[in-house]
């Protein structure tokens, strides 16, 4: 396959569900239900394949994204709605401060070895909610009202093409190889040189960034945020994506991630029974596929490229 | 050599780094290395295979083995090594897209022996690498140690099983409740009636 040709179709992959959803938009031809599901899809999509990096790439079970989702969310409504900041900027700046609370989080904790993280990630959603609902400069229980709507199409494709190429290639460079071995093993991984508590902080702080991204973007959407939007049923929720699509399978969390968006989308007048069907849904993907829907694996054009192109025969080349 | 529990897998871990000691010094070509954190002392040329072997279950046994050579950064350098592993473990190289955790016991004890092998380390550290293994394997596991050592290599062994370990080691400890209670060169321990009676059985 000439590399220029791979290039090409690379970004027409890339760009081609943009252009696509864009026209249609521009057409009038998707309604505001759909505009609202698709959105959300594109938000879960960075919050499953973030907690994937953390859960599944690096094996540590982390039960608080929703919390991490909300200090970006709050942060970012405050720079635009009450300083007036740029929507850029503040994006950014949501993300760096959920990182950094992950920071916060996580050096204690990640520094032992065993579930403390999940322990203190539970803990911290529960915090975040109670400290959110008691302080008046961000609304309390009633949330903030009349943040801008930023969040476009574009806003949005533009984040999730950054995560997905951010996560990609995290996981695929030597640090990435550092995580799946502590997933593996960590007294292995302490073995072989690998200095496991940075690698667990830099992996579960990178995830929460892309969190704290979701989390604005979410806020600029939705025009309003209250601290009962990030319960742990939104943690719960993207946990399951990423369990649905496969422990360290990007692919996996993005197919999940459009999947649970649109049963949720569906079931909204049945809100009890998502959970009944969550749960069903978990026990039969245990049943019948452990491993997840795509287990380990990964979709790639290269590859899906080639294999057409040996089905054609040695013509097109 | 140690009954279980006497310390062999604490003092092990220590010296590589895994654990601070409490108390005393570790020493390591003249230089005190107590309490340097593990990536160091691999990078000094330490390796540790740890009891229970510890190979990366659902990664390959060519990761695995890249993953040993972690710390080095040169492609072609981790590729020669690579194939010096290949050259002692012919078995390995047969099976190296498969996954670790499919391998057999014997298999995956040679595989964390290759793995530390990786690091081309000069002092390495083995705990219990017979565990589980039919008496075949546990002689060709020590064939291999002791080839390795031939080749240059310092190696500190735990073992349970002590006429093994005897008859290929120079020097020997026995440990109780982690201190040393006996050590001379191991033909005389191989001697010693003491250890015959705690260890090998005579009477
Ligand atoms: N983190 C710990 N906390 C408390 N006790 C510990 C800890 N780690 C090890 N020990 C104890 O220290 C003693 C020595 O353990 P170690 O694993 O070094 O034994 P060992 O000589 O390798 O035994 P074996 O032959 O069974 O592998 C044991 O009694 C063990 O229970
Ligand atoms: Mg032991």
């Amino acid at each position: 396959m000439a590399k220029g040709k791979y290039i090409f179709w690379r970004l027409v992959a890339l760009l081609l569900p943009y252009v696509l959803i864009q026209g249609l938009l521009g057409a009038g031809l998707i309604s505001d239900f759909q505009q609202i599901t698709l959105m959300m899809m594109g938000i879960n999509i960075i919050l499953a394949v973030s907690l994937n990096l953390i859960v599944g790439f690096t094996g540590q079970l982390a039960l608080g994204h929703a919390g991490f989702m909300a200090v970006g969310a709050y942060t970012a409504a405050v720079l635009t709605l009450k300083i007036h900041q740029p929507f850029l900027l503040s994006l950014i700046l949501g993300g760096l401060a959920a990182s950094l609370a992950g920071l916060l989080v996580g050096l204690p904790t990640l520094r032992l070895k065993g579930d403390y993280l999940a322990i203190a990630t539970l803990g911290f959603g529960e915090i975040i909610r109670g400290i959110l609902n008691n302080v008046e400069y961000v609304g309390g229980a009633a949330g903030l009202l009349g943040i801008p709507r930023l969040t476009t199409w574009t806003w949005l494709y533009g984040f999730l093409v950054l995560t997905l190429l951010g996560v990609m290639n995290f996981v695929n460079s030597t640090h990435g190889r550092a995580c799946l071995a502590i997933r593996e093993d960590e007294i292995a991984a302490e073995t072989v040189g690998i200095n496991t508590t940075y690698y667990k902080v830099v992996a579960f702080s990178l995830g929460d960034f892309f969190a704290g991204l979701a989390g604005g973007l979410y806020a600029h959407y939705f025009y309003l945020i209250q601290p009962s939007s990030f319960s742990f049923f939104r943690s719960f929720d993207v946990l399951v994506m990423v369990v649905l699509g496969g422990l360290g399978s990007i692919t996996g969390s993005v197919l999940a991630a459009m999947g649970i968006t649109l049963l949720n989308a569906l079931l909204q007048d049945l809100a009890e029974f998502r959970m009944i069907i969550y749960s069903l849904l978990l026990i039969l993907v245990m049943i019948f596929r452990p491993q997840g829907l795509m287990g380990r694996r990964e979709w790639s054009l290269a590859r899906w490229l080639e294999k057409r192109g040996e089905a054609r025969g040695p013509a097109g080349s | 050599m140690g009954a279980n529990g006497a310390g062999k897998s604490t003092t092990l871990l220590t010296i590589a780094g895994l654990l601070k000691p409490q108390k005393g010094a570790i020493y390591y070509q003249g230089r005190d290395i107590t309490g340097l954190p593990a990536p160091f002392l691999v990078k000094e040329g330490i390796a540790l295979v740890p009891e229970g072997r510890r190979v990366f279950s659902r990664l390959t046994v060519r990761e695995n083995l890249e993953l040993g050579a972690y710390l080095v950064k040169d492609k072609g350098e981790i590729s020669a090594r690579m194939e010096e592993v290949f050259e002692r473990f012919p078995r390995l190289k047969e099976r190296q897209r498969q996954l670790a955790g499919t391998l057999s016991g014997g298999e995956q004890q040679m595989l964390a022996i290759g793995r530390a092998l990786m690091a081309r380390p000069r002092l390495l550290l083995l705990d219990e690498p017979s565990m589980g293994l039919a008496p075949m394997l546990v002689r060709e596991i020590f064939r291999i140690i002791q080839e390795i050592n031939r080749q240059g290599t310092t190696i500190l062994l735990v073992e349970q099983n002590a006429h093994m370990a005897l008859q290929v080691a120079q020097r020997a400890y026995v440990l109780v409740t982690g201190r040393i209670v006996l050590e001379g060169s191991a033909r005389e321990l191989l001697k010693s009636e003491e250890i015959r009676r705690a260890y090998l059985g005579g009477q």
